[in-house]
């Protein structure tokens, strides 16, 4: 069963049409890089997946899970996929051990102690255990976005989101993240990521997808997608980025 | 006091100092149940004003709308004279003042608090979302704390113009230290004439204001040296 199933979805902003028809699936344990030119929809399409944005058509199946309109397949899906944002969105006013603990204690009933314990291993996984007490303000944002990543960890998903995960960081702080993401590659995490970082989508990325104007172009293995694109949007889009 | 007073300032003056001091105290409980008041009924209306259905978002932001852009003496005329004389009843210058101030203030910080809210990144609400909290959850931990952070300074900078407010009560019959100075103004005794009273009127307004409005200020220091 795959972990993401998308049928024909069809999404728009008003009159604008942002997925345009689009069919696309991900394998339990699968890794899957999205790239393209900015405004085509790659956000709009894996904020679908744990609905962020409803789509307008088509359907959505995440782990064998319709994603209605009903609140609770809504929440159900949800407790299975982890979202990483560009501004990283933690919450100011907690720590961050408190940003990953809210969730736990609030939602899943955990006793602080439990959550706390649970917290710090995963703030461990992503080596920044050092700085729980610290409000996101202090750190850096490569430590802010790691933070992030153990917030979502926390939850135990199936499925990890990551939109855009380096973009807003300074360029020295994009290695410690993308490190924190190929070792959650490494344990196997199914994960869905919007990023240029192509060295990274080479070295972890089962398939590599490039969307241009709302639709999926082209498709295909790393290797592939490097050496000989199908679609001259793919080679134009390449020649611009790997100059 | 009374007597402390006369022997200060002499004797017209020392007696209607202090009466002006003691109607001083209505103006303050009429500014407090206003504000205590209007606060708990605000909390209700921002809660309708940003909750996920829109009759209930449709019917808040209609109360906002409507109780915002009537003047507030015109409120006081409704409830003190207007309604009571329609359905025939009875309400004493204490209720229907309260009543106007009540509706007032609510609406005006259901709007403010609303605008607190609203000035949380949106990005709060979608981690929130992402990390499947319920509504509740994201409103009490998350976001909240974070729209107090906007909404408090101009909270207090309102209880100014509560208190302000209040002084047209009057109109209504209500005693506070607007009548009674008014009263005063206008009779003919020596010493009481309008330059004098007016002036320790205003006085007496400002040591009620002043404090909050500096306070005000120093909250609203306090949060632009936190958002930097
Ligand atoms: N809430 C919205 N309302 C209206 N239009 C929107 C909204 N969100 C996105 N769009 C539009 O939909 C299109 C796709 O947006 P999307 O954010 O998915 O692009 P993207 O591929 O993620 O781009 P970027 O690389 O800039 O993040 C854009 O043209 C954008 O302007
Ligand atoms: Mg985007």
């Amino acid at each position: 069963m795959p972990i993401v199933s998308m049928k024909a979805v069809q999404k728009w902003y008003g009159d604008y049409h942002a997925l345009k028809d689009l069919d696309f699936s991900v394998e339990q344990g699968e890794r899957v890089v999205i790239c393209g030119p900015s405004g085509s929809g790659k956000s709009t399409l894996i904020r679908c997946i744990n609905g962020l944005e409803t789509c307008d058509a088509g359907s959505i199946v995440v782990n064998g899970i319709e994603l209605t309109q009903r609140s609770d397949s809504v929440a159900k899906i949800r407790s299975l996929v982890g979202m990483v944002f560009q501004q990283f969105n933690l919450f100011p006013h907690l720590s961050a051990l408190e940003n990953c603990t809210l969730a736990l204690t609030e939602e899943l009933g955990l006793t602080q102690p439990q959550a706390d314990e649970k917290a710090m291993q995963y703030l461990d996984r992503v080596r920044i255990a050092d700085q729980a007490t610290k409000r996101p303000a202090q750190l850096s944002g490569g430590q802010q976005q790691r933070v992030a990543i153990a917030r979502a960890l926390c939850l135990e998903p199936e499925l990890m989101l990551f939109d855009e995960p380096t973009s807003a960081l300074d360029p020295e702080m994009i290695s410690e993240v993308l490190e924190t993401m190929v070792s959650l590659a490494e344990d196997g995490m199914s994960m869905i990521c919007v990023t240029h970082e192509l060295g990274f989508a080479r070295e972890v990325a089962h398939r590599i997808i490039f969307m241009d104007e709302g639709a999926l172009v082209e498709d295909r293995d790393p290797v592939g997608f490097f050496e000989h694109p199908d679609n001259p949007r793919t080679k134009k889009f390449l020649s611009k980025i790997l100059r | 006091m009374k007597e402390l007073l006369i022997e200060l300032i002499g004797a017209p003056l020392g007696t209607i100092v202090f009466q002006l001091i003691f109607a001083a105290q209505y103006t303050v409980y009429l500014s407090l149940i206003a504000f205590v008041g209007g606060g708990i009924a605000a909390v209700f209306i921002t809660l309708a004003r940003i909750a996920p259905y829109k009759p209930i978002r449709s019917a808040a932001t209609g109360y906002i709308w409507l109780f915002q852009s009537t003047p507030l003496l015109m409120l006081l005329f409704l409830c003190g004279l207007g309604f009571p004389h329609l359905f025939q009843f009875q309400i004493s210058p204490w209720t229907a003042a309260s009543v106007a101030l009540t509706i007032f203030t609510s609406a005006y910080l259901a709007e403010v608090w609303r605008g607190a809210i609203g000035a949380v990144e949106t990005g709060q609400w979608e981690a929130g979302n992402a990390l499947n909290l319920r509504y509740v959850v994201m409103l009490r931990r998350i976001v909240i704390p974070q729209a107090i952070k906007f909404g408090l300074a101009p909270t207090i900078g309102f209880l100014v113009q509560i208190i302000k407010g209040t002084s047209l009560a009057y109109i209504i019959g209500f005693q506070d230290l607007m009548l009674v100075g008014k009263r005063w103004a206008n009779a003919p005794v020596d010493g009481s004439e309008p330059f004098v009273i007016f002036p320790i009127m205003a006085v007496l307004y400002f040591c009620l204001c002043y404090p909050l409005a500096l306070f005000a200020r120093q909250l609203e220091q306090k949060a632009l040296a936190r958002g930097q």
